[in-house]
């Protein structure tokens, strides 16, 4: 199955990703949202970072989770190249998120080529027909 | 939708369904091809929707699809009835266009133009990624987003004149960096004195025409052939955190359910939460005075060291893009105090406003129109009509109308540098596929968008400007 799929969009970043469950299709939403700065599959996983957000929704829950990848790039210097573990859960007043998230530390090996400063509302939808795919928007 | 022509330049939705108000969209026939093209329309209708907006929801010649508002999107809000929402200001808050004018002439830089432009590239960091050379303290953030561009001149970055030509003087006071959430500090923290990357740049340029003397001559320009350098860029991580902290925030105060797009989520402006976004905002505001203001200094530096002199490099003016400021405007026949939302727009006043520095008082706020990479830019003067056009706001650039993914497609970075140099452009970046994505031809007509400007009375047309050094970062 494919991962995602980057979508043309007049100013900014957008993609839809597919999995066959919710959290695999939230896995690849944040491969895509990598590949949008770095080639994701070419980074070795020598660091891993606990990630846990909750959302009153599934909408918000995702954009949390994607705003860990931009987080953690800005301020850890982290670069995402698997998740793993990925778990979301029913919790009261909404839903929580568990992920592991595999990755290296920026260095001369790797090559940036673009800029997510945000995770947006705009068009974002979430769907289950044969599996699950998520559409986001992303502010470059 | 129903899309009625007032004149040449003004088209109307006229009040329908759960719109308050009507919206205006100010553009040529041209323009608004590429306008209806995306969701700017419907967008502007739904800003028309939201509690307390006051006259219209107007909508700036150069606009394109944004989130929640447009992008070249303005509306008015009552202080006491109104909203306030992270989404009518965007997520770069306080991006925006700093201009500094020079004595030196484009032939007096000749062959070192590209030593200067080298150094520039050296001297301000620039690019994905790409950390400042200040090493902050968490207590000193806390005082920069307190006193803003004030900051960074009492720490030997520049002027004190430049904080008096400085749109607030630098410094939004309603700022309290105890709303500023710890994540957003930890982006900031790495990220001051940076130019950041997508559309910001930092441009040597020449002045190559000027079509109101007196204007002019108030905002220091002279002739054609002087130098002048531009400066576009924000609050970088920071200001992004504080809009998504608050959009989440009220969300979870307010709900979602009713609103025409999430992004539009909004606090009333008196609620705690709305205060509090507001004080948040300013603080973000304030960053991204003193980052400009760095880097002006870093700049002049530049000139001192590679041309001997930075005599005569004054400020001309900085001003904010994407901001809501509570300003004083009149409605029905009464003066009254508005939160006034631009998102991707301009401040534009006219001659007599008390915001605006005394130099400038007699012929209007400079307002800077940056066009795209390697295009003219453009300086305008503030109107007297604009505020009963458009609560004093105009364009804010080209804007807009190829995807960033479909520009790396059709143009190549390198290829853009090569046409460029043919020109006499100079261009450094941090990134070829950033180049591409920001080639000229990704953007509107920025002589269309400030002609609808001038014409319509938005802002008045001063000077035309040419690049002949580009920094991207």
């Amino acid at each position: 199955m494919e991962r995602y799929k980057i979508l043309p969009h007049t100013a900014d970043g957008k993609f839809q990703a597919y999995g066959r469950t919710l959290e695999e299709a939230f896995g690849n939403a944040a491969l895509a949202t990598a590949s949008l700065m770095w080639d994701w599959s070419k980074v070795e996983p020598r660091v891993r970072h606990f990630v846990h957000v909750t959302g009153i929704d599934r909408e918000q829950l995702l954009v949390k989770f994607l705003g860990e990848v931009i987080y953690l790039f800005e301020t850890k210097r982290f670069l995402l190249g698997k998740v793993d573990g990925l778990r979301i859960r029913p919790e009261f007043a909404g839903f929580n998120l568990e992920a592991l998230l595999g990755g290296d530390i920026l260095s001369e090996r790797h090559e940036l080529y673009g800029d997510v400063k945000a995770v947006t509302y705009h068009d974002l939808k979430i769907e289950e027909c044969e599996g699950f795919s998520v559409q986001v928007v992303v502010d470059m | 939708m129903d899309l009625r022509k007032i004149d040449d330049n003004t088209w109307e939705i006229p009040k329908q369904g759960e719109m308050r108000v009507p919206a205006v969209i100010y553009s040529s026939a041209r323009l608004l091809d590429d306008i209806k093209r995306d969701q700017t329309l419907t967008q502007a209708r739904n800003v028309a929707c939201l509690p307390g907006i006051e006259r219209m929801s107007y909508v700036m010649p150069d606009a394109h699809q944004g989130y929640g508002f447009p992008i070249g999107g303005v509306a008015a809000f009552d202080l006491d009835e109104g909203i306030i929402s992270p989404g009518g200001v965007g997520y770069d808050i306080n991006c925006g266009v700093r201009l500094l004018r020079t004595d030196f002439t484009a032939e007096d830089l000749a062959d070192k133009r590209k030593e200067l432009l080298a150094e520039i590239f050296k001297e301000v960091p620039a690019g994905v990624g790409k950390g400042g050379v200040t090493r902050l303290s968490r207590g000193v953030l806390k005082d920069i987003l307190v006193k803003g561009a004030e900051w960074a001149v009492e720490n030997g970055y520049g002027r004190s004149e430049d904080l008096e030509r400085t749109e607030e003087h630098g410094r939004m006071k309603d700022a309290a960096a105890d709303t500023v959430s710890e994540r957003a500090l930890e982006r900031g923290l790495p990220q001051l004195g940076t130019l950041g990357s997508g559309n910001h740049f930092l441009e040597i340029q020449k002045v190559h025409e000027i079509y109101d003397e007196a204007a002019a001559r108030a905002f220091g320009l002279r002739a054609a052939g002087q130098v002048l350098v531009m400066i576009h860029c924000g609050s970088r991580g920071l200001g992004h955190q504080v809009a998504t902290d608050y959009i989440e925030m009220m969300e979870n105060a307010f709900g979602v359910k009713g609103l025409p797009d999430r992004e539009l989520v909004h606090a009333p402006f008196k609620s705690p939460q709305g205060r509090q976004y507001y004080r948040s905002m300013c603080a973000a505001v304030n960053y991204a005075f003193a980052n400009r203001q760095m880097i002006a200094h870093w700049v002049r530096d530049v000139f001192t060291r590679v041309l001997g002199s930075a005599k005569g490099m004054d400020q001309v003016y900085d001003v904010c893009h994407n901001v809501a400021k509570v300003e004083e405007h009149e409605v029905s026949g009464h003066s009254r105090r508005l939160v006034v939302h631009r998102k991707g727009a301009t401040r534009s006043f006219g001659p007599g406003r008390p915001e605006i520095p005394e130099c400038y008082r007699s012929v209007g706020q400079p307002v800077i129109i940056p066009g795209s990479m390697g295009t003219a830019s453009f300086v305008l003067a503030g109107t007297k009509e604009a505020e009963a056009l458009s609560f004093s706001s105009t364009a804010h650039g080209a804007g807009r109308v190829m995807s960033r993914h479909e520009a790396v497609r059709r143009f190549r970075g390198e290829k853009i540098r090569d046409d460029l140099a043919r020109k006499g452009i100079e261009l450094k970046s941090t990134s070829w596929k950033g180049v591409a994505e920001e080639a000229s031809e990704a953007y509107k007509d920025v002589d269309e968008v400030v002609r609808v400007s001038h014409e319509v009375g938005l802002g008045r047309l001063v000077a035309k400007v040419v690049p002949i050094g580009v920094m991207k970062g």
